[in-house]
Formats: C-alpha cells, sequence, structure tokens
C-alpha cells in the first residue's frame, strides 16, 4: 500500500502543509480500491480486523456525532467506541470534527456509518495521514517497504514470539502488502489505458464532431469549433507556453439547448476551462472541471442532447453492425489508408498519421456512434469527411501556408540559429496576427479601398493603374489602411500585378508594396503569399524605375529572418549586388525618359536593400561571394549622404565576420568611413562610428583609423551627447581603438578621457558599456588611471558595479580592476566599498562576469592596506571563491586561481581556505593543457604550499606529475610559475621523489639557463632540494 | 530621287520647332520610312499622305497598340489640320513626340489624344465612355455600368482639382507630375517603353 500511496497517487504540488490528492480518475479509482478493501476487511478477515494500530489514524471527519449508532457511546460532541484495546482505550475516539481510529474493524464499520461520503472520509484520511502503513505497523515495518520478502520474512519472526496473540502483525502486513500489489495494478491499468492523447487523436475527433454537427435534430452539437486557426508542426494549437502543460488546442462546442463550452484537450484528457473572455481573445486556461478521457465523453456528460442523440446513433450503429457484419475496424484502415495515399504529405505529417494509425484502436469508441444505414454510405461517409477535411484545407490557405511555413521554419531553424549573427536582433519574435473583426467598428477608409481592390481584381490595365493611382492617395503609412490592404485580400493582386506584363501596373502596385511593407504584419504577409521571389525576379528588368522599386520594397521586407532568407534562396543577393554595379556603366542617355532612374539611384536602392539582408549571417557571406565588396568600396567614394548611409550601413552589419573585416582593410574602406565621420548628416556619422567600432577588433585597423586621423573627430563627437545612438556607436570606437597604446595616447591628448568620466552619469547602457569599456582600456595606463581619479571617475564606475547588465559588468569590473592598480585610487574604492560589490559579483550567473569580477579583484587584494583583514571581514568570502574552483570555465577557473594566490599571501586567510579544501580542489585542476590557466595555477598552488602540510596534501593528491608536464610548455610565464611552485613543493621529499620520477630534474636544468631571473632561482632552488635528499638518502644507506 | 524627295520635305519643314533631340538624321529616317509606308499603301505622296486605315495599321503593326478608341483618337491628335489624312508635316511631328518627346510633349499629347474636340478639357461624360469598356466583361451589364459609374468618381476625385466637373489641362498636368503613371490615364496612347528602343535603331 505504501508504495502505491508515495509513487502512484497524484499529489497536488501546491507547497508542504496543504497538499491534497487532485481528483483524477486515477486518484478516483485507487481511492475506490482502498474503499472497498476496508469496507470488506471486517467480513473477511474478522481476526485481523481486531488488530490494534500502532498509532491511530486521525483526520478531520464530517460525519455528525448522531451518524454513530449502536457500538457507540455517544454524547453531545463526543463518540467512542465501544470496542476497546486491552488497556481499555476505545478504537475510535470522535470529538469535534477530529476522529481518531485504531483498528480497521473500527475502519470498516465507519465507512459503513458514512455511506456516500466514503470517498470523501477515504480523502481525508489519506491526506491527513500520509503514510498510514508506519501508522498501523510500526516504524519498524516501513524501513523495509518495498522490499517485501526481508519485511515478511522479519514479521514471520516477530510474530512467532507471540504467537499466542490474536493480533498478528504479519497477516495485517501481507493483507496490506496484497492491497499495494492490487492498487499497483490497479494504477497501472489505469496508466495503460489512460494512454495520453495524442493531437492527431483529438484532431479526428473533432472533425468527426463537426461531420456530424448543424442544426438538424439528428445533429449532436450546433458547432465546434477550434479557438485558433494556427496549428503548430507538432499538431497542437495551444501556445507554446501552455504546450508544455500538455495542452494540445481549445475547442469551442456550442451544444443543442446548453450554453457554449470552451473545452480545453490536452494529454492527459480532456476539461472544461475558464472560458474565453470576449474583450481580450485570451483563454482563461484554468482548469474547471473533471478531467475526461476524451471529447465525447465530457460532452456526453455537459450535454444531455448530445447524449441522447450519440445514444440513438450508436444503437442503429450496433443494429447496423449486426446486420452487415461489417467491423469497424474498416474506418480507421481506410482513414490511414487513404490519408497515406495523399500526396504531398511532409514527412512529419505521415509520421502523425502513421501514429494516428497506431492509436487507431482506441479511436473505435468515438467512431462507433457515426451514423451508417448502410455499409455504401458508411463509406461514403467516411469519405465525405476526409474530402471535407482536404476541402476545408483548400479553402483556408492561409492555414495550410503557415502549417508549411511552420515546418519549414523548424527545419531551417537549426541551421539559421547556428549561423544568425549577433546583430540580428530586431523583431525575429513572430508578432500575432491580428485580424479586424468582421463586425468591429470599420474605418471609412476599409470600404473605399475596398473598392478600389475591387477594380484592382476586374479592370483591365487603364482601371488598375487608376484603382493604384488613388490608392496612394490614402495615407498608407497608418496601419489601419495597411490592414485595410491586406484584409480586403488587396495584397494578394498587389503580388499578382507584380507578375504581369504591365510595367505600369507592376510599378503603381511596388509603389504601394514599398510603404505598407513598413508594417511588420504586411511584411510577414507578403513573405507568406511568396512575394520575395517575385520582386527578385523584378531586379532583373530592364527598367531602372521598376529595379529601384523592387529593391526598396525588398529593403524593408527583409526585416526579418524567414524573408532574408528567402531573398537569398531566390538568388536575391546576387541581383542585388549586381544593381550596386549600375553606377559605374554611366551609360545614362542624356534625356532621362518618364519612367527612368539615375543608375545612381539604382545602386542606392540595392544597398538599402542589401543593408537589411546582411543582418543574417548567410546574406553576409552570399554579398561577399557575389563580389559585393569591393562594389560597396566603390561606392563608399561619393559623395551623396543617401547613397553612403546604406553603404556604411551594410559594411557595419558585415564588419562583425572576420573575413569582411580582411577584406574592408584590404578595399581601404577605412579611409572613407573616417572621412565620413566629419560628415554633417549623424546617421551618417552613426554608422561610420559604427562601423569602425566593428573593425577596430583588429589591430591593423586601429592603427590605421589613428593614422587616417579618425581620432580626432571621434573625440570630438563624444562632447555631442543629445543623439544616444550616435553616442553609443562613438563610444563603442572609441572603446576598440584605445585597445592600442598609441591611440590612447591620442585620445589623452585630445582630452577624451575627461569627456569619457563624464559620461559615466545618466547615459543608457548602451553607452555606459562602452564608455566603460574604453576607460577600461585607457586605464591600463599610469596617466590615465591618474586622470580618471582627478576627474572623479571612481566613484561612478564602483557605482556601476551593481548593475545587472553582463556586458556593462564585465567592462565595470575591468575598468575598477585597472583603476585599483593605483593605490591611491584602491584606498577611494575601498572607501566606497567597491571590493565588497565585486566580491557579491563572484555570486553572478555569468561566468565573464565572475571571471572579470575575480581579476579585478587581484589588483584590489594587493594594494589593499590590511588586505588580509578587508578579506576576512566578507561572510562567507574565502568559501565563495574556493568553490568557484569547481567551475567549467577556463577564464573563470584562471581568475579565481590568481585571486587565490593574492589572497593566500594572507597566512590567517590561507589557512581558512585550506580548511576549504582548497588544496585537492587545484590538484584536480592540474592536468589543464590551457597555458593561461596552468600559470595562475601553478602561483596559486606555489602560495598555497606555504601553510602548514600542503606541500605534502599537493603530493597526495598527485599534483605534482602534471606541473613538471608544464615545464615543457611554451610559455616562459607557465615556467615561472612552475618551477616556483615545483621549488616549494620540493621542500617535500615524496614530492622529490615524484618528480625525479617524473624528470623533471633535466627540464629544471635547462631552465637554469634562462635569461629570466626568477625562473632561474626557482629552478635552481628546486634542483638543490632533490639534490640533497638523493645525499641524504645516501647518507642513511651508508650508515 | 527618293532621296532629294526627302531632302526637300526636309527643308519644308519648320525644324526648329522640334526637340533637338531629334536628330537629323532620324528625320530623314522618318521621312523615308513614311514615303515607303504611303508607297505601300498605293496611294500618291504628293499631298494625300496616310489615311485613317492605313495609320491605325500601323499604330497597331509597329507600335502594339490596340485599344479602337484610343486609336482614332490618335489619329486626330497626329491630324492637326483635320483633313482626315497625315502628311509627311504631321507624321515627323507626331513621330518626334512618341519616340524622343520630353515629359512635358508627351503630356501634352496625351491630353490632346483624351479630350480630342472638347473645349480644351475632359469632360466626365468623355471619360465615362474612355473608361467604359474598362472592366472585364464577366460582370453583368448593370453592374458593369455602375462600376464604370464609381471608377469615373474615383478618376475625376482625383484628377479633377477645381471641381468643375472636367479635367482641364492644368488639372492634368497638376495629376501627372504628382504621379507619372497617370499620364495614360485613360489608356495607352504611347508606345510602350520596348518599342521606344527598338524603333529608332529598326
Amino acid at each position: 500500500m505504501g508504495v502505491t500511496l508515495t509513487r502512484s497517487l497524484q499529489w497536488t504540488a501546491s507547497g508542504h502543509g496543504t497538499r491534497t490528492l487532485e481528483a483524477t480518475p486515477l486518484n478516483d479509482g485507487i481511492l475506490e480500491e482502498i474503499i472497498l478493501f476496508v469496507d470488506t476487511f471486517l467480513y473477511e478477515h474478522p481476526r485481523e480486523a481486531k488488530f490494534v494500530f500502532v498509532e491511530p489514524l486521525g483526520w478531520k471527519t464530517s460525519l455528525e456525532p448522531s451518524a454513530f449508532g449502536a457500538g457507540y457511546v455517544i454524547s453531545e460532541k463526543t463518540v467512542t467506541s465501544e470496542e476497546v484495546d486491552k488497556n481499555g482505550e476505545p478504537l475510535l475516539v470522535l470529538s469535534g470534527p477530529h476522529i481518531r481510529i485504531r483498528s480497521f474493524g473500527q475502519l470498516s464499520r465507519l465507512l459503513h456509518i458514512a455511506k456516500d461520503t466514503k470517498l470523501r472520509e477515504t480523502r481525508a484520511c489519506l491526506e491527513a495521514n500520509r503514510d498510514p502503513v508506519v501508522k498501523i505497523l510500526g516504524l519498524d515495518y516501513n524501513t523495509t517497504k518495498g522490499e517485501d520478502f526481508s519485511a515478511l520474512s522479519i514479521l514471520g519472526e516477530r510474530s512467532n514470539d507471540n504467537d499466542s496473540e490474536p493480533e498478528r502483525p504479519m497477516t495485517v502486513a501481507r493483507l496490506l502488502r496484497q492491497l499495494d500489489v492490487h492498487l499497483l495494478n490497479h494504477a497501472l491499468r489505469h496508466v495503460s489505458s489512460e494512454m495520453p492523447l495524442n493531437p492527431s487523436a483529438i484532431k479526428n475527433d473533432i472533425e468527426l464532431l463537426k461531420h456530424h454537427a448543424g442544426k438538424g435534430e439528428q445533429a449532436v452539437l450546433e458547432s465546434i469549433e477550434y479557438t485558433s486557426d494556427y496549428e503548430f508542426s507538432n499538431g497542437c494549437r495551444a501556445p507554446p507556453w501552455r504546450q508544455i502543460y500538455g495542452e494540445i488546442c481549445y475547442v469551442l462546442v456550442r451544444p443543442h439547448g446548453a450554453e457554449a463550452l470552451c473545452i480545453t484537450c490536452s494529454t492527459q484528457g480532456v476539461f472544461l476551462n475558464g472560458g474565453k473572455t470576449d474583450d481580450e481573445r485570451e483563454i482563461n486556461y484554468e482548469r474547471k472541471g473533471k478531467i475526461y478521457k476524451d471529447l465525447v465523453t465530457l460532452l456526453r456528460e455537459k450535454s444531455p442532447t448530445f447524449a441522447e442523440n450519440m445514444a440513438t446513433q450508436e444503437n442503429k450503429h450496433n443494429e447496423e453492425q449486426q446486420k452487415q457484419k461489417s467491423p469497424p475496424d474498416e474506418v480507421p484502415n481506410k482513414e490511414a489508408a487513404a490519408a497515406r495515399a495523399a500526396p504531398a504529405k511532409s514527412a512529419l505529417e505521415k509520421n502523425q498519421i502513421n501514429f494516428s494509425r497506431g492509436t487507431a484502436r482506441r479511436l473505435q469508441p468515438s467512431l462507433n456512434w457515426r451514423k451508417p444505414p448502410d455499409s455504401k454510405e458508411h463509406r461514403s461517409s467516411v469519405k465525405d469527411t476526409l474530402e471535407e477535411k482536404h476541402g476545408a484545407k483548400l479553402e483556408r490557405p492561409r492555414a495550410s501556408l503557415s502549417t508549411g511555413k511552420a515546418h519549414r521554419k523548424s527545419t531551417d531553424k537549426i541551421e539559421e540559429i547556428i549561423s544568425e549573427s549577433s546583430s540580428e536582433s530586431e523583431e525575429d519574435e513572430e508578432p500575432p496576427d491580428h485580424r479586424q473583426e468582421a463586425n468591429a467598428d470599420l474605418p471609412s477608409e476599409y470600404w473605399q479601398i475596398q473598392k478600389l481592390v475591387k477594380y484592382l481584381k476586374g479592370g483591365n490595365q487603364t482601371a488598375t493603374v487608376i484603382a493604384l493611382c488613388s490608392m496612394r492617395d490614402f495615407n498608407l503609412a497608418q496601419e489601419t489602411c495597411q490592414l485595410a490592404i491586406r484584409d480586403v485580400g488587396g495584397l494578394e493582386v498587389l503580388i499578382n500585378l507584380l507578375d504581369t506584363d504591365e510595367v505600369k501596373c507592376k510599378i503603381g502596385s511596388l509603389k504601394i508594396l514599398k510603404e505598407i511593407s513598413h508594417n511588420p504584419q504586411i511584411r510577414r504577409n507578403i513573405v507568406d503569399l511568396g512575394g520575395l521571389p517575385i520582386m527578385v525576379n523584378i531586379l532583373d528588368s530592364s527598367n531602372k524605375n521598376l529595379k529601384c522599386l523592387a529593391a526598396e520594397t525588398i529593403a524593408n521586407v527583409a526585416k526579418f529572418r524567414r524573408a532574408r532568407q528567402a531573398v537569398r534562396k531566390h538568388g536575391g543577393i546576387t541581383k542585388l549586388v549586381a544593381l550596386l554595379d549600375c553606377g559605374q556603366i554611366s551609360l545614362e542617355p542624356p534625356q532621362p525618359s518618364l519612367y527612368e532612374t539615375r543608375d545612381v539611384e539604382v545602386a542606392r536602392c540595392g544597398a538599402q536593400a542589401l543593408w537589411s539582408c546582411s543582418k543574417s549571417y548567410s546574406n553576409k557571406e552570399a554579398i561577399r561571394k557575389a563580389g559585393g565588396i569591393p562594389l560597396l568600396a566603390r561606392l563608399m567614394k561619393t559623395s551623396h549622404e543617401d547613397m553612403l548611409i546604406p553603404v556604411v550601413g551594410t559594411l557595419q552589419e558585415c564588419a562583425s565576420e572576420e573575413n569582411y573585416r580582411a577584406a574592408i582593410r584590404a578595399e581601404r574602406i577605412i579611409e572613407n568611413l573616417v572621412k565620413n565621420l566629419n560628415s554633417e548628416n549623424e546617421q551618417l556619422q552613426e554608422h561610420c562610428a559604427m562601423a569602425i567600432y566593428q573593425c577596430a577588433e583588429d589591430e591593423e585597423t586601429r592603427d590605421l583609423v589613428r593614422l587616417h586621423g579618425g581620432l580626432k573627430p571621434l573625440a570630438s563627437l563624444l562632447t555631442k551627447t543629445d543623439n544616444k545612438m550616435r553616442l553609443a556607436a562613438v563610444t563603442g570606437a572609441i572603446w576598440k581603438c584605445s585597445i592600442s597604446k598609441e591611440n590612447v595616447t591620442k585620445f589623452r591628448e585630445y582630452k577624451a578621457i575627461e569627456t569619457l568620466v563624464g559620461l559615466l552619469t545618466d547615459q543608457p547602457e548602451e553607452v555606459l558599456v562602452n564608455v566603460v569599456g574604453a576607460l577600461g582600456e585607457c586605464c591600463q595606463e599610469y596617466e590615465n588611471r591618474i586622470l580618471v581619479r582627478k576627474c572623479g571617475g571612481i566613484q561612478p564606475l564602483v557605482n556601476l558595479l551593481v548593475g545587472i547588465n553582463q556586458a556593462l559588468l564585465v567592462n565595470v569590473t575591468k575598468a575598477v580592476g585597472a583603476c585599483a592598480v593605483e593605490p591611491e585610487s584602491m584606498m577611494i574604492i575601498d572607501r566606497l566599498d567597491g571590493v565588497r560589490l565585486l566580491w557579491s559579483l563572484l555570486k553572478n550567473p555569468h561566468p565573464d562576469v565572475k571571471a572579470s569580477a575575480a581579476w579585478a579583484l587581484c589588483p584590489c587584494i594587493e594594494n589593499a592596506k590590511d588586505a588580509g583583514e578587508m578579506v576576512r571581514s566578507f561572510v562567507g568570502g574565502l568559501e565563495l571563491v574556493v568553490n568557484l574552483l569547481k567551475s567549467d570555465n577556463k577564464e573563470v577557473l584562471a581568475s579565481v586561481c590568481a585571486a587565490i594566490t593574492n589572497i593566500a599571501k594572507d597566512q590567517e586567510n590561507l589557512a581558512v581556505i585550506t580548511d576549504h579544501g582548497v588544496v585537492p580542489l587545484l590538484s584536480k585542476l592540474a592536468n589543464t593543457n590551457n597555458d593561461k590557466l596552468r600559470r595562475h595555477l601553478a602561483e596559486a598552488i606555489s602560495r598555497c604550499c606555504m601553510w602548514g602540510r600542503n606541500r605534502v596534501a599537493f603530493g597526495e593528491h598527485k599534483a605534482v606529475a602534471p606541473l613538471v608536464r608544464y615545464l615543457k610548455s611554451e610559455d616562459t610565464n607557465v615556467h615561472r610559475a612552475t618551477a616556483q611552485a615545483l621549488y616549494q613543493l620540493s621542500e617535500d621529499a615524496d614530492n622529490c621523489i615524484t618528480m625525479h620520477e617524473n624528470g623533471a630534474v633535466k627540464l629544471l636544468l635547462d631552465m637554469v639557463g634562462s635569461p629570466d631571473q626568477d625562473l632561474q632561482e626557482a629552478a635552481a632552488g628546486c634542483i638543490s632540494n632533490i639534490r640533497r635528499l638523493a645525499l641524504a638518502t645516501e647518507k642513511a644507506r651508508y650508515i | 530621287m527618293r532621296f532629294d524627295w526627302a531632302e526637300e520635305t526636309l527643308t519644308q519643314l519648320n525644324l526648329p520647332s522640334f526637340h533637338f533631340a531629334v536628330q537629323k538624321s532620324e528625320i530623314e529616317c522618318l521621312l523615308r520610312l513614311f514615303n515607303s509606308l504611303v508607297k505601300r499603301n498605293g496611294q500618291r505622296l504628293d499631298k494625300n499622305g496616310l489615311d485613317h486605315g492605313a495609320f491605325r495599321g500601323i499604330l497597331h503593326n509597329v507600335f502594339g497598340m490596340t485599344d479602337d478608341v484610343l486609336l482614332d483618337r490618335v489619329f486626330f491628335a497626329f491630324d492637326k489640320d483635320c483633313d482626315n489624312r497625315i502628311n509627311a508635316n504631321e507624321w515627323v511631328k507626331g513621330l518626334s513626340v512618341f519616340l524622343r518627346g520630353t515629359f512635358e510633349e508627351k503630356l501634352k499629347f496625351c491630353f490632346e489624344v483624351y479630350y480630342l474636340d472638347g473645349d480644351g478639357s475632359i469632360s466626365r461624360e468623355v471619360v465615362f465612355d474612355m473608361l467604359k469598356h474598362s472592366l472585364h466583361q464577366h460582370l453583368s451589364e448593370e453592374e458593369s455600368g455602375e462600376g464604370i459609374k464609381e471608377l469615373v468618381e474615383i478618376t475625376m476625385k482625383k484628377m479633377d482639382y477645381d471641381n468643375d466637373g472636367k479635367i482641364s489641362f492644368t488639372d492634368f498636368e497638376r495629376a501627372v507630375k504628382g504621379d507619372p503613371l497617370l499620364l495614360e490615364v485613360f489608356g495607352p496612347c504611347l508606345p510602350t517603353a520596348q518599342v521606344q528602343l527598338q524603333v529608332p535603331t529598326a
């Protein structure tokens, strides 16, 4: 019984004290079985019924004292049983609502008395006594729960001792065990029969019900429909955040003669939910009733008409079956066969169908009630359903389209997610597609636009052009108009027009599409309707005006991933790159004719479209492969701002890729970027600064920026703080440029550092990240550290340590760490409690922040007065640091090792971290190949050797042998640190032996010849220790 | 002999009245073309020139223009002296607009085609007349009539800036300058871009 109670019953998850049994079919079944067991216990096992429980089972009952009859002593509030144990205590005591029972006999009687409330009493009893077996048999028996045979043998021994007693715990225990097995079987049967519902099963049910819904007498329902048209690729219609609860879809059912029901179909079953709220389009997902095994059962329960009509149909069907002997199994098979035959199914759909075939047997109950007067009609009705299904699909091209979309997405996503670059940010989540309600108050534009669309559909070229021109008189920037065009079916027509030969129609249509595609929803609709491939084809047109418009529209549409991908897949990138070339041929006719546009304009539009497209990684590659970079470089030489902005924008996006940066250097684009920093146009300045920011990752580029005189304009732009976007770009460029020392010197000359310190307050985060990053780089130099302190930069920096932005925190910690190198600055940091703030950042979940904070702590500890005391004052701080050694991030590990090196300089702290187990943790890291980690690890080890028997401990934890291997590394820093660590470790004889065994002596001898003095000394010291040991042993041998 | 004739006509023409983009050689070409076309139609070229049917044939075959109503109107727009014949002078002037016309010239030409015989403006009735076949046939007579009426309303609303119920040249000019697509608003009366490019080289 115990096993079932703990494992099978479904408890609600709401906290501890108030956990109750959920009202699920499984629980109810188990409870009923328990009732049956207890109910009949008195008669079936009269002897065991007298067995007195070790502890009484107590709970709050709803029974009144008056309900008890013969065999009980009843007073006003209390009831006691006449049956008593051998001590004379009554076996049942009821006082107030509390009841305490001590035998199965009494339990059994109580259930008789309870009659209708049996289930409730049992439930209350089990909820109050989470482990009834313990109370019945005592704690000893419970310890062996599960291992029943051993339990029984113990029981056997025990019962042998007092065989004379009538109460036989062994038999009781055996009975309980039988019950437990029985219950488990029951639960198992339940679980297996309750195989989770799946989307296809539910879909079938709903389709079938739809088939039988309608107005007539015979119809089982008035209507049944999904709340959402959109079907995800897994067949669910519930939004993803509900799918995790196993919910599949929601249906709105209108039964005859009853209120509409809003029903949730989930894998656990089908239940009523809180209904649909009218104003919000939201569904109250809360469960409002029992869980039923399927829709039909629920509807039977909820609608009498449904049950009735179902029953009649079922009868008919049964009669039919007897007459015709046509097995209903045929139905699912045929359905499956038909589905298999259906062409053009994606693999996923096929899987679903196979799955539904697998579950066909389970679907039978709901197929039983279909109405087949004879077998032929039966067949045709099945066919009808299928046809209807297919028909419905055809009628709703949008729905099927979106399913396709979902498919495509799921397959492409993997590729795209990996390939998307960081610059991909805006609006990648699909916005909810809210269409206007048909009955809602529509603006007058709606009707006028509808009329115009009618002419687009039914008019010849002349009428179409007039309609197109009139449509442009509406304010197409307004969302109402944009959506109106879509909702009256205008988008389809506009896109169809693009496929005709009529240049004027194409131009008119594109002009409208260009405007309305500013709307994110329309963009998606255009892509869904297959507009992009057509526009890409238009890029080949000989009409420049058309080319321009198509490119501009593409520029607007390609603002989200799927669109960008579509452009690429249809060869759009190559064509767009070809547009850039237009400006060079310069075969312009002296008289630009009516529909002609200038070549420069074509190139500009092409650049605009490429800018939009260049936000996807694959597109960047495609642009490069199509030879876009030299063309962009050529266009950079113009002085048209209109042209420069999209060109620089594209470059800026692409510069996130290493090979682009190389190409940008090679094409001498930096020079032009710097030149355009001096432009009057703020947007252009912003994009140039942004491009420099991206490119200045490379040292060569940073030098180029300086050589072309780009640092001065950057520094002067720093003082213009009104345009935050530009400021962010400019500060970013300064940050990256200041990685080079020469640039920092220049910046100091231009007084940029003072300005940067001024920007530490009242700026948006994007700016702050860059400003702090720049200061972090500048503060690597002594003069600048002084400068920052004198300008009062330390206080705002420390204040920023409490932020939450990861990028910002990484930069702030770095900057604070750089400042802390200066003892005077360190005093300020200490006074502002900066060290504590840094220390608490070690708890930050992001490894970069952790590592950066740990690095920053090193100079702090090094330069603080009373560093040891300060470190100890952080409660739990040392333990935190030691525990960070369990991290799996190399950078974090290296930084923490460095911090430990500094911490361990204080003897007391070293003692504390030794107690926290720093030695085994460090030893565990010893087998690394990362030189940075090796170096800091070796330093930490050499420091930690200074305490107690840590030297020996390192040897015991096998840290010595790997350390010797570090000497084979390429890095001198690693050599020095390792030699020092080995020197420390060699004070212990066993370690010397290990070193010698691992060939340390030869390696160390090489190190002695090193020009590095510290290394020389440490290596020599180590060798001398090893040598001394050898001499000592020799001596010992001879004595 | 034929060449001489061309030279002669060339001198007769008032050259400065053409746009300078039309070169002398091109005019010669046009005249030669005219000559051969007239000959093909079996007419004497001294005074008559191309008649209605012949001109329509040319518009149809060479320029791919098919709208009957508009072909008549184009003919009348070409035929400045209203003698139902296109003479050499009218031919060259007309084609120069057709092939090398500036925006303004085309604007003027289109307006002439559309207003035809009116008082210098296009009336609502004329608009109706020109648009009456612009809806596809599958609509019933009545529906189609309603549709056209509404279309005319839409057009008038768009183009009749001074709300006097007719489209004056000022209205027309303003509308077309606002949206060049409206140049051939009531039907194609200029050769398409492709033809424009092909003909002079042919």
